[in-house]
């Protein structure tokens, strides 16, 4: 009998009422981002008007500015330009780095977690859920506080004698990368949690039993069983590290820009251009979907499999 | 079986990811309680800075920044839910229709699309169509990035909900909104708190979104916090911040308990 029930997957009680239920979620993701990324789109083959403003007329100026060098007057060949691919490369080079790091942190500590008793295992997973939720800008405050040339660390370490003087670490790119790391910590451990939780230890006994060695079943067995947890888990951090503003704006200061504050100056800040803008988060976006896509293709392959 | 689990350094790996998530946020704690004026002198414990938060030269300022947040997040988080609850039932029991996977991916780009961008294209978009930026800007935009939040509890918990529960109802003459009224919303409900939690959470932490599409002389606390750090970092501040800090954490530990509740009883 149960058999003939409908399961949840084809169940359409409310098929008839369908279009209404989806029409606002359409109506507002649609007219106020959808949109609105297209008109960036657009805003970004503008053309740049003094104090903010933009003159509705074509101009590639916003990306050749980006990529191409033409000299002072315009009239010289054009050479690339690499300044902004430098910011570019210098927050990808971050993002990267962050992964990494957050991966060998969050990957040992995720395992850990997901092989304590269950009592246990909630309060660990609880303890690193808290961060995920507080206030990223009083994380990152919080962060500028504690490294700052007389702030605790510092006070620390000339306290134990390890340093005679305050060692600067604030306005770094080592500041802006440990922000990185710091932020989206708690990003890396739970998808890796998640993955490491549904894992057959079963398979881990017959690595044993094979005289494989715990490493040995780490490297060969466990890391390829839990891939998706690790795939996802890196893109968590690499995405908005890639377009993080406050860790490079706090802990940063002016010489350590990454995309998002270059993005931030051309609307917030002094250089009010507001095409330019356009044009880099054009650049940021399509670097992101195109990470997102090569992910979304690896995942119905594997699930393919 | 236990040794073939543990591997050594992983209990050290796992207290130093602790310490470092938590050990900037127990220190800001601390020197909130610092009696000197100074942030690096401790001069004993005292409550002075709560009190300069709450009544101080300050005050009338960080309190209106309050109110917008609270006002925002709990506008935001509300239509939000709604939206999501609304989303999820068209997503889960609607059966299968044209542009389901699109109507999933549009859900699902806010968190997509990186925030920053989002800021970007929002403030583009109010200003070409005229719209003056304030309060209300800011509320769709959070409406806007809080649903996919919002709709991800809800749609975890409703996919857990057999369809016999409807179905039964629907089998003894109720009409589809009576059998979402009385049969499927409590059952929804520890999904549809959670969400609605979260989303709060996320409103209320949103900077950078806010940042670009606040008017001018509208700040939300984290705008005004962002506005007083760049002067320089001083002990209301870190009251503040510990404030907020104790909001985020009541919020998450209500949402898990929601939600663990919501599991025993089913």
């Amino acid at each position: 009998m149960a058999g003939q029930l409908p399961s949840n997957d084809d169940s359409a009680a409310f098929a008839p009422a369908r279009v209404w239920l989806m029409l606002p979620t359409w109506a507002l993701i649609g007219f106020f981002l959808l949109l609105p990324v297209l008109l960036m789109l657009v805003y970004s083959f503008l053309t740049k008007e003094f104090r903010g403003g933009v003159i509705w007329e074509f101009s590639l100026e916003s990306y050749d500015r980006f990529f191409l060098d033409r000299g002072l007057f315009g009239d010289e060949p054009p050479k690339i330009e690499w300044t902004y691919i430098g910011i570019f490369w210098r927050s990808a080079w971050q993002a990267g780095l962050a992964t990494l790091l957050c991966l060998l942190v969050g990957f040992p500590t995720a395992w850990f977690i997901a092989t304590r008793p269950p009592q246990t295992r909630s309060i660990w997973l609880f303890l690193v859920t808290i961060p995920y939720w507080v206030n990223l800008l009083i994380r990152t405050v919080s962060m500028k506080f504690l490294i700052r040339d007389n702030g605790p660390v510092n006070e620390l370490l000339m306290a134990l004698g390890v340093l005679d003087a305050p060692f600067t670490m604030i306005n770094t790119n080592f500041a802006v990368q440990l922000g990185l790391f710091y932020s989206y910590l708690p990003f890396m451990v739970l998808p890796i949690y998640a993955a490491v939780e549904r894992y057959n230890f079963a398979l881990t006994e017959a690595a044993a039993d094979l005289y494989a060695t715990r490493w040995v079943t780490l490297w060969l067995i466990v890391i390829p069983v839990v891939r998706p947890g690790i795939i996802a888990g890196s893109i968590l951090v690499f995405v908005p590290s890639l377009g993080a503003f406050l860790a490079p704006d706090l802990l940063g200061g002016a010489k350590n820009w990454m995309i998002g504050s270059l993005i931030e100056d051309q609307f917030k800040g002094a250089a009010g251009n507001w095409p330019f803008g356009a044009a880099v988060a054009m650049v940021l976006l399509s670097v992101v979907l195109v990470v997102l896509f090569i992910y979304a293709r690896s995942q119905t392959r594997a699930g393919a499999r | 079986m236990s040794r073939l689990r543990n591997y050594p350094g992983f209990l050290g790996m796992t207290i130093f990811c602790l310490v470092l998530l938590y050990a900037p946020l127990i220190i800001v704690m601390i020197y909130s309680f610092n009696e000197s004026a100074s942030i690096t002198r401790w001069g004993g414990f005292s409550l002075v800075w709560y009190e300069d938060v709450f009544f101080g030269a300050e005050s009338a300022k960080f309190k209106s920044a309050a109110w917008n947040s609270l006002v925002i997040a709990v506008c935001a988080a509300t239509s939000a839910t709604v939206i999501a609850t609304l989303a999820a039932l068209a997503m889960l029991r609607g059966g299968s229709f044209r542009g389901k996977s699109a109507s999933f991916a549009l859900i699902n780009l806010p968190l997509m699309v990186p925030e920053i961008v989002t800021a970007v294209a929002t403030l583009i978009f109010f200003s070409t169509i005229g719209f003056q930026r304030g309060l209300l800007t800011i509320l769709l935009a959070h409406i806007v990035f809080c649903i996919p939040f919002a709709y991800l509890p809800i749609a975890a918990r409703l996919q857990g909900i057999e369809a016999h529960f409807e179905q039964a109802a629907m089998d003894l003459y109720a009409s589809r909104w009576q059998a979402f009224r009385l049969v499927l919303m409590p059952l929804m409900m520890p999904g549809i708190i959670a969400g609605f939690l979260l989303a709060f959470i996320i409103s209320l932490d949103d900077f950078i979104i806010t940042n670009f599409v606040k008017g001018a002389g509208i700040e939300t606390l984290p705008t005004a916090i962002f506005g007083a750090v760049k002067q320089g970092i001083k002990p209301n501040i870190m009251a503040i911040s510990t404030l907020m800090l104790l909001v985020s954490v009541v919020f998450v530990t209500a949402s898990y308990f929601v939600s663990k509740l919501g599991n025993q009883n089913r």
